[in-house]
C-alpha cells in the first residue's frame, strides 16, 4: 500500500507522490468515528430525500407514520390532518404551488402526545426510538424517519423542527422548537415553553423544507389517497398547498387489534443466533431455555427437541457447542412446530381491505385476501391480497347511452391499459422502486391469464383493475433505509403469489359467471332483436300489407318457449334469487351493490364521536336508508357451496332507469377510477 | 325479348315473396322457420363423366330461425331477399357491394349491426341462387365487368353495335351479364375462342393483331374469368361451335382455372350447365413447354408450399384423372418450378404471337 512505501526523490513523479503520502501514524491521527447523522447528511438518498419533489413525499410519510403508530399503540381511532403550506423564500411574494420550492408541513394528530422530556430526542436524534428492539409489527421500524425530516429540512431551509404536544387535559402542552446537532446526533433546543392548545392530546409536528409539489405518481396526494385505503380507520384531513380541503372520512371504526411484542420462532433463527442466544439467555437448563425465549415451543415440546437431538433437556444452555449445538439446530428445524402466534401482527383484515378499496376505487368487482400467518427469518408475517377490478358502473353505462352505429371494420373499444399495483408495508403505501418490490414481481409472476386478464410476457396484467398487495410483520425486510420496496425472501414471495392466485380465482368466477350471465342475455335478446328485422323485411316482400304485429307476436311466442321462457328469467337472476356469490367480494352492478359491503358504514356516520367500538350491529342499522339501491343481501347469503355473501347480477344495462337508480346508491367519499388520473 | 325478361323476373320475384311466406306460415303454425339451402362445397359436387361438367348434389343444409348459431344468418337472408326483391319491382341491376350497403343498418336498441362485412352478405346472395335455382342475373345482380374481347365479333348491347374488330387494342369489357337480353351476338367469323389468363399478354396478343392473322377471338378475364367472361365464351362455343383454347400460367392456379371454364366451379356448380365448356382446350403453358420451347431454367420460380399443396389436391380431383393430366402435374411438382406466361418475354417480346401459339396451333399441341 501507498502509505508503507518509504518516500522516494527520484522524480518529479515520486516526488509529488511523496509529498502527499502519509505515515500510518498521520493516518491513524484522521481516523475518527463517524456521526451517523453526518453520514445520512452526505447519504441522504438512503433515507429518501433523493429530490426535491420525493423529499417532500418522505417528510409527510414520516410525520403521518409517526402519528399513526402513536394513535394505534395507544388504541385512538386515529384522525389525522396534513397541512402543506408554501413559504415564500427571501421577501419575494408566494410563488403558486406548482412554482414553489419550500413548503411548510404540518401533520396535527390526535394521539396520546409525548412527555416533555423525550420530545426533543425524537424529533432531533437519528437511531432512536421505541420500535426497533422489540418484534412487534409498526409502520417506524428504525427510529430514524421523523428525525431525519427534521434533518433535511434543517439541511435545506435553516428552520428547526416546531413540535407540540399534550398528552391530555390536565396537562398543559409543550412547545418545542428543536434542531439536530449532525455531529454529536444529539437535539439542540431553541425553544422551549408551554402554550395553550385547543385540543386536550396529541402531537403537531412542522417541519420546513426544499421540495416540489406535483400531483401525479408518486406524489403526497398519491399517498394519502392509499393510505386511506390500507387504513380505512383512519380519518384523514388534508389540506393542498393549492388551498384545498380534501377529507377522507372514517370508513371502519375498529382499531386494529393491537400487535402485541413476541419471542423469536425457533424456524427463522439462524445457527449463529441460535449460538448467540445460547450464551445469552437466562435459562437455567436446555429446556427452559428453549421454551421460554422463544414462542411456540412448550416445556413438552422443548423435551422432545432435546430427547431427539440426544441432549439433555437439564444442559446448561451456555454448555451446548459445536457439533451438539448444530444437531440441536437441526433437531429444532425438522421439528413440526406450531406457526408463530399471530397477535404480533395486525393485518388490515378483509373486511377493511374491501372497504377501503371500495371507497377510494370505482370498480365492478372487489375482493380482499387475508393469508394465513408465515415466517421468514423467524419474523412472522401476513400477506394481504386485495383487488378491485372494472370501471365504475355509472360511467359504463353511460357510455352505452348514446349508441352509436359502429362502421365496418369499427369495433368497440377496448382497454388496453394495465393493471395498476398498490403496495403496502405495514399499512404503509410504498411508492418508489416498484420493480424491485417482491409484490410487484409476485404480481408479474402470477399467470393471470388463468383468471381470463390477458397479461403480455414479463408485464402488469391488462385492464382496469388495481392490484392491492399488503405485508404485514414485526420487521419488514426492506431494500434500503428509505422504506420503499420489500426484499424478496422466497416465503414472502411465495405468500403473496398465494394470496394473488386467490384473488384471481375469485376474479375469473366473477369474470366467468357475468360472461355466462351475459350469454344466456344476449341468447333470450338475439331473437328479439331479430324478429323485428325478419318481419320488417316480410311485411316488405309481401308489399307492406302484412299484419306485422300479429306475425311478430307468433314469432315472440315462439321464441319465449324455444328459450326456456320463465326458467331462463330465474337462472338470469332476474326473479332476484341470483346465483350464489364470492366470499370477501363485493360486486357492483347496476342494479346496486352486493356483497360484504353491507358491513360498511356510510359517510353519514362519519361524525360519530370517536367511541371506542362503533361496532356492526350501529352499522347495520343505517343500511336501509342509506343504500335505496341495494338487494336484500340476506336473501342472498343462502346461496349454494357456503360461498354465498354476495350476489351476481348479469350487469348488462337496461334501458333506462337503471342507471338513475344506481347513483342512488353511490357512496359519498368514492373517487377515481382504478387507473385512471387524479386530478 | 322484353316480354320474357318480365315474366321471367316475375317468377323470380314470387320465389323471393315465397321466403316470407315460410316465416308466416311457419308463425301461423308456431314452427320454427326453416329454409333449405343447397350446400356449396366439394362434398355435394360430382363429377359427370358422361357431359363432363361438375354437377351439384341434393345435400341441403337447414337454415332455421330459433336456432342461436343461426339466427342471425336467417335473418341476413331475409334482408337480402327483401333487397333482392326490390330490385326485381324496380328494374334495376346491382352490384354485390351496394346490396351490402342497402342491407346494412344498426339494429334497433343496439350495436349491432345486420351486417358487418361485405364477407357476411356475398355468400347470403349465392345461398339465394342455390336455394330459388335462380341466376345471378335474374336476380339481377352483377359484377364488375371483368374482362375484354377483341376479334372478328359483332355484338349488340342496349340497343348499341359493338364491332370488336373496330375497337382498337383496348377491345370491349365484357359485361357481368351476356345473357341474349342484354347482350346478343350479331355476327361472328372467328374460327376459334382464345382464352388467356392473364391481362397482360392478352395485350400482348391484341396488340399484335393476333386475332386478326389467326383469325380468333381473344377473351381474358383477368385471372379467374368472371362469369360474363365464361358466359360469352359458352355462347360462341354452343352458337357458333367455335373451340375453345385457354391459355393459362403454368401452375396449380392456372391447371384450376381451366378446369373451372371446361367442367364449373365447385362453389357455382350448379351454373356448370351454362357456363362450362366440356369441349375446352388447355393450350398451354404446360409444364412441358419450357423443354420444348427451350425456356431457360432461371426464369422459372420455385413452387412453394402453397403451389405444392394445391397441385397435390388437383391430382385428386376426379376431373383431372386422365393420364395425360395426372402426367402435366406430376411432370410440374418434379420439376419444382412454375412458369408465368410473361417469362416467353425472356426469348422475345413477341415470342407468344410469333412463335409459341403459331407452333402449338400448327402442332396441335394441346390437353383435353
Amino acid at each position: 500500500m501507498a502509505k508503507q512505501k518509504p518516500p522516494v526523490a527520484a522524480s518529479k513523479k515520486a516526488d509529488s507522490r511523496a509529498a502527499s503520502a502519509v505515515t500510518a501514524v498521520e493516518m491513524g491521527a484522521r481516523q475518527r468515528d463517524i456521526s451517523i447523522s453526518e453520514f445520512f447528511t452526505k447519504n441522504r438518498h438512503l433515507l429518501g430525500f433523493d429530490n426535491p419533489r420525493k423529499a417532500l413525499l418522505t417528510c409527510v410519510k414520516e410525520a403521518v407514520d409517526n402519528a399513526l403508530d402513536a394513535c394505534e399503540e395507544a388504541g385512538i381511532l386515529p384522525d389525522v390532518t396534513v397541512q402543506l403550506e408554501v413559504v415564500a423564500v427571501g421577501s419575494s411574494a408566494l410563488p403558486p404551488a406548482s412554482q414553489a420550492t419550500r413548503f411548510r408541513i404540518t401533520v396535527t394528530d390526535n394521539g396520546p402526545g409525548i412527555v416533555r422530556q423525550q420530545i426533543p430526542k425524537i424529533f432531533a436524534k437519528l437511531l432512536y426510538g421505541s420500535k426497533f428492539h422489540r418484534l412487534r409489527m409498526s409502520r417506524g421500524q428504525q427510529g430514524i424517519g421523523i428525525s431525519a425530516a427534521g434533518m433535511y429540512g434543517q439541511l435545506t431551509t435553516g428552520k428547526p423542527v416546531k413540535i407540540i404536544s399534550r398528552t391530555g387535559p390536565k396537562t398543559p402542552a409543550h412547545y418545542f422548537e428543536v434542531q439536530i446537532d449532525t455531529k454529536k446526533n444529539e437535539p439542540l433546543i431553541h425553544e422551549n415553553k408551554q402554550i395553550k392548545w385547543d385540543q386536550s392530546c396529541g402531537t403537531q409536528v412542522a417541519i420546513e423544507v426544499e421540495g416540489r409539489y406535483q400531483k401525479g405518481r408518486a406524489s403526497v396526494d398519491e399517498y394519502l389517497d392509499q393510505t386511506s385505503i390500507a387504513n380505512p380507520h383512519v380519518r384523514l384531513i388534508y389540506r393542498t398547498p393549492e388551498g384545498e380541503t380534501k377529507e377522507y372520512p372514517r370508513a371502519y371504526h375498529e382499531l386494529p387489534p393491537s400487535p402485541k411484542e413476541i419471542k423469536p420462532h425457533p424456524y427463522g433463527i439462524e445457527f449463529g443466533m441460535l449460538l448467540k442466544m445460547l450464551q445469552e439467555t437466562k435459562g437455567v437448563t436446555l429446556s427452559s431455555f428453549l421454551s421460554s425465549d422463544f414462542c411456540r415451543v412448550t416445556p413438552a415440546l422443548a423435551d422432545e427437541i432435546c430427547k431427539t437431538a440426544k441432549v439433555s433437556p437439564r444442559a446448561r444452555p451456555r454448555d451446548i457447542r459445536g457439533a451438539i449445538a448444530e444437531t440441536l439446530y437441526h433437531t429444532i428445524q425438522s421439528t413440526k412446530i406450531m406457526a408463530p402466534p399471530t397477535n404480533c401482527l395486525s393485518p388490515i383484515g378483509e373486511k377493511a381491505i374491501l372497504s377501503g378499496l371500495y371507497r377510494q376505487i370505482k370498480g365492478e368487482f372487489y375482493t380482499a385476501v387475508s393469508r394465513p400467518p408465515s415466517v421468514y427469518r423467524g419474523n412472522p408475517f401476513i400477506i394481504e391480497a386485495g383487488l378491485a377490478f372494472g370501471k365504475a358502473p355509472d360511467s359504463v353505462f353511460k357510455s352505452e347511452k348514446p349508441a352509436q352505429p359502429l362502421a365496418e371494420g369499427e369495433r368497440e373499444e377496448e382497454d388496453s391499459e394495465l393493471a395498476r399495483v398498490i403496495r403496502y408495508a405495514n399499512r404503509v403505501p410504498l411508492l418508489y422502486q416498484q420493480s424491485a418490490c417482491a409484490s410487484f414481481k409476485a404480481v408479474l409472476a402470477t399467470t393471470w391469464r388463468n383468471y381470463g386478464i390477458s397479461q403480455s410476457r414479463g408485464a402488469l396484467p391488462a385492464g382496469p383493475m388495481v392490484i392491492f398487495v399488503h405485508i404485514a410483520s414485526v420487521w419488514v425486510p426492506f431494500t434500503s433505509e428509505s422504506k420503499e420496496a420489500i426484499a424478496e425472501y422466497d416465503e414472502i414471495h411465495k405468500d403473496i403469489t398465494l394470496a394473488l392466485r386467490e384473488c384471481g380465482r375469485r376474479l375469473g368466477l366473477f369474470l366467468r359467471r357475468r360472461e355466462r350471465a351475459a350469454g344466456e342475455y344476449r341468447r333470450r335478446n338475439i331473437f328479439e332483436l331479430y324478429i323485428e328485422e325478419v318481419v320488417g323485411a316480410c311485411n316488405r316482400l309481401k308489399g307492406g300489407k302484412l299484419p306485422t304485429e300479429r306475425l311478430k307476436a307468433q314469432l315472440q311466442k315462439i321464441a319465449s318457449s324455444r328459450t326456456g321462457g320463465s326458467k331462463t328469467d330465474e337462472t338470469l337472476g332476474k326473479t332476484g334469487a341470483g346465483p350464489e356469490g364470492l366470499p370477501h367480494s363485493i360486486i357492483v352492478t347496476a342494479e346496486g351493490v352486493d356483497g360484504e359491503v353491507s358491513l360498511l358504514p356510510d359517510g353519514s356516520s362519519v361524525d360519530q364521536p370517536l367511541a371506542d367500538v362503533p361496532d356492526e350491529i350501529q352499522v347495520k342499522e343505517k343500511r336501509p336508508t342509506s343504500k335505496p339501491g341495494r338487494k336484500q343481501t340476506e336473501k342472498a347469503m343462502t346461496g349454494k357451496k357456503g360461498l354465498g355473501k354476495a350476489v351476481i347480477v348479469p350487469s348488462l344495462p337496461k334501458k333506462g332507469a337503471s342507471s338513475q337508480r344506481h347513483t342512488g346508491a353511490v357512496h359519498t367519499g368514492r373517487k377515481a377510477h382504478p387507473t385512471g388520473k387524479k386530478k | 325479348m322484353a316480354k320474357t325478361k318480365i315474366t321471367r323476373n316475375g317468377a323470380v320475384e314470387k320465389k323471393l315473396i315465397g321466403l316470407a311466406d315460410l316465416v308466416i306460415t311457419a308463425a301461423q303454425k308456431a314452427k320454427d322457420p326453416t329454409m333449405a339451402i343447397p350446400i356449396r362445397a366439394l362434398s355435394n359436387v360430382t363429377f359427370n363423366e358422361r357431359k363432363g361438367l361438375l354437377e351439384m348434389g341434393s345435400k341441403k343444409q337447414a337454415r332455421s330461425f330459433f336456432n342461436v348459431g343461426m339466427a342471425k344468418k336467417f335473418m341476413q337472408t331475409m334482408l337480402v331477399a327483401d333487397a333482392l326483391s326490390e330490385l326485381q319491382r324496380a328494374e334495376l341491376t346491382t352490384s354485390l357491394r351496394e346490396i351490402y350497403y342497402r342491407t346494412k343498418h344498426t339494429i334497433q336498441d343496439s350495436h349491432e349491426n345486420t351486417f358487418d362485412t361485405q364477407d357476411e352478405s356475398d355468400p347470403i346472395i349465392e345461398d339465394l341462387e342455390v336455394s330459388l335455382t335462380a341466376l345471378r342475373e335474374e336476380l339481377h345482380v352483377r359484377a364488375e365487368n371483368g374482362g375484354s374481347v377483341v376479334g372478328p365479333l359483332v355484338l349488340g348491347d342496349d340497343g348499341d353495335r359493338v364491332d370488336c374488330a373496330k375497337l382498337g387494342k383496348g377491345g370491349y369489357s365484357v359485361p357481368s351479364i351476356v345473357e341474349p337480353e342484354y347482350v346478343e351476338i350479331r355476327r361472328c367469323t372467328a374460327d376459334f375462342v382464345l382464352l388467356v389468363e392473364k391481362g397482360t399478354q392478352w395485350n400482348r396478343l391484341s396488340e399484335d393483331k393476333f386475332w386478326r392473322r389467326y383469325n380468333c377471338v381473344l377473351l381474358t378475364g383477368n385471372g379467374q374469368p368472371p362469369r360474363g367472361v365464361r358466359r360469352l365464351a359458352r355462347r360462341l362455343h354452343e352458337e357458333y361451335k367455335l373451340p375453345v383454347y385457354v391459355l393459362v400460367d403454368n401452375d396449380p392456379w392456372g391447371y384450376y382455372i381451366y378446369s373451372v371454364v371446361k367442367q364449373g366451379s365447385i362453389n357455382l356448380a350448379f351454373e356448370s350447365q351454362r357456363m362450362a365448356i366440356p369441349k375446352a382446350k388447355f393450350i398451354g403453358l404446360s409444364s412441358a413447354d419450357p423443354e420444348r420451347y427451350e425456356l431457360p431454367r432461371n426464369v422459372g420460380i420455385k413452387l412453394n408450399e402453397k403451389d405444392i399443396a394445391r397441385a397435390k389436391e388437383l391430382l385428386n380431383y376426379q376431373w383431372f384423372q386422365k393420364p395425360a393430366w395426372q402426367a402435366e402435374i406430376k411432370r410440374m411438382l418434379a420439376s419444382g418450378l412454375k412458369y408465368e406466361l410473361d417469362a416467353l418475354a425472356n426469348k422475345d417480346f413477341q415470342y407468344l404471337t410469333k412463335k409459341y401459339l403459331p407452333r402449338k396451333l400448327k402442332e396441335k399441341d394441346w390437353l383435353d
